[in-house]
């Protein structure tokens, strides 16, 4: 549960530095606070989004294997029994796209989104392709449920067949945008939501990064940045 | 030099081309619709390399993904806005569209359903449908709980209803959803938005074909298309909407901007 806030200043430009510590001292009292589970690749984006903000935040883990998600408390901040949840003075959101759009409209510090319309549309349709096309595709609840009435050891495959037609989609959509990263050499909402998902298909899935994302210049960049939060 | 008009790429059956046709029609904007069935149209493609749908063609612009189109059409085209402006209601609204399309309508897709082919009859693969649009759905309803506006998050239709609306449909009409034994009166009013929604956009694509999802499937996916499709429309647990449909020849087709619930 260690954020490292610290390292993160490397990839912004100089000027926005001072930037964030004037967004730091103007700060509300109150933290916001997020519910996450450290192998949870939506919580998972959401605190890549809040360090590259600058945002303190008070940090609660929910643990998803000891079924914490079914905690009557939790269920009040999100019926659906899912992490992340973000609590912002008496804004409760419980969903990683909506909190991701929610942290870019109130603090608008180091933004995630282009002002370009088609560059802004084309991160988040990568975000919604990882958020709506791979992720719900391997999540616990789909994968134990393989596991159990398909057969022990069938969901790698159905999930590597999952990760491979989406990361596919996703190198197609960054042709002639990708630089470092997917839209150039800013990390962007696009690379938010696909470091975790990079991340967990390297770490879990054994999926090559050499066979996708040939496109971009350093595809490690991604570990790097998932490690860091 | 009048601007080309955008091309909406989707299927009938589609849920996710249903959502940016409600947002189109909402929009006023002129639009070309064309339907395609990506795993056998060749020349697709050529168009979307990636071969999802729905994808809006603009100009020189391949966009894929709803949510995408939808938040880009948003921006393109101000007029009868879909988002709020409220930050925190923004966040409840997008938070509803989320549960659809990330924890809903992906599990309900030919791929998942192909999943259970051959291990799973198709009755079993209808309950693992039914048990995460429930889900879904009750979550929905927790978090609307002491809503007394007209849909999700006010008195006007927003993004949530738009991804709302499609998943209603798709669930009685697919998937045998009983909507009286999770409802509360939102979701009466939820239907109302769906039926209302749903005939005029109907009326736009011209399209019925039911052989669509049966042509190229495997025996166990057609199956399960026909089990799901058998009592379409005419459920007698959801009176309001059967009546909407029966009453269709009689009914005015309003434009969708000027529907009053």
């Amino acid at each position: 549960t260690e954020r490292c806030r610290g390292p993160l200043l490397h990839w912004l430009p100089a000027t926005n530095q001072s930037e964030l510590r004037m967004a730091s001292a103007e700060a509300p009292a109150a933290r916001p606070i997020l519910y996450s589970y450290w192998r949870s690749s939506c919580s998972h984006r959401v605190r890549i989004a809040l360090n590259l903000k600058g945002i303190d935040y008070e940090y609660r883990a929910v643990n998803l294997l000891k079924g914490e998600q079914s905690d009557p408390e939790f269920m009040k901040l999100n019926p659906m029994k899912f992490v992340p949840a973000l609590v912002d003075g008496d804004a409760v959101i419980g969903d990683s796209y909506a909190i991701a759009l929610y942290l870019e409209d109130k603090y608008p510090q180091r933004p995630l989104l282009p002002q370009d319309l088609k560059k802004k549309a084309l991160n988040i349709q990568i975000a919604s392709i990882v958020c709506s096309g791979i992720q719900p595709l391997h999540n616990l609840t789909l994968v134990r449920f393989i596991e159990q009435k398909v057969g022990t050891g069938e969901s790698i495959p159905w999930v590597q067949q999952q990760i491979d037609r989406g990361f596919t989609a996703v190198e197609n959509m960054i042709k002639g945008c990708a630089g470092k990263f997917a839209m150039g050499d800013e990390v962007q909402l696009a690379d938010v939501f696909l470091a975790p998902q990079i991340f967990a298909a390297v770490t879990r899935y054994q999926t090559d990064m050499v066979l996708h994302f040939h496109l971009l210049s350093s595809p490690q960049l991604y570990l790097s940045l998932s490690l860091m939060n | 030099m009048a601007t080309a008009k955008p091309i909406l790429y989707g299927a009938w059956i589609s849920s996710c081309s249903h959502r940016v046709r409600i947002a189109l029609n909402l929009k006023g904007v002129d639009y070309e619709y064309k339907a395609v069935n990506p795993r056998t149209d060749p020349d697709y493609e050529k168009i979307n390399p990636i071969k999802y749908i729905p994808a809006l063609v603009d100009g020189d612009f391949v966009l894929s993904d709803s949510l995408a189109i939808i938040l880009y059409l948003e921006d393109k085209y101000p007029q009868h806005p879909l988002v709020p402006k409220d930050i925190k209601t923004k966040g409840l609204d997008l938070q509803i569209a989320n549960i659809v399309c990330s924890s809903i309508q992906p599990l309900q897709g030919y791929g998942v359903i192909g999943l259970h082919e051959g291990r799973l009859s198709p009755d079993e693969s209808l309950e693992v449908v039914q048990r995460y649009i429930d889900k879904g759905f009750r979550a929905i309803e927790k978090l609307l709980d002491g809503c007394d506006s007209k849909y999700c998050v006010g008195d006007e239709i927003h993004l949530g209803d738009v991804f709302l609306a499609p998943q209603i449909h798709a669930a009685i009409n697919r998937f045998q959803i009983d909507m009286v034994l999770t409802s509360s009166l939102i979701f009466f009013v939820q239907i109302k938005i769906s039926a209302a929604l749903t005939l005029h956009t109907h009326q736009n694509t011209n399209s019925n074909k039911l052989s669509f999802s049966c042509r190229r499937s495997t025996q166990s996916c057609r199956d399960f298309t026909t089990r799901t499709w058998k009592s379409r429309h005419f459920k007698p647990h959801c009176p309001r909407i059967s009546q909407m449909h029966l009453q269709q020849n009689n009914q005015e087709i309003k434009p969708v901007t000027t529907i009053c619930v």
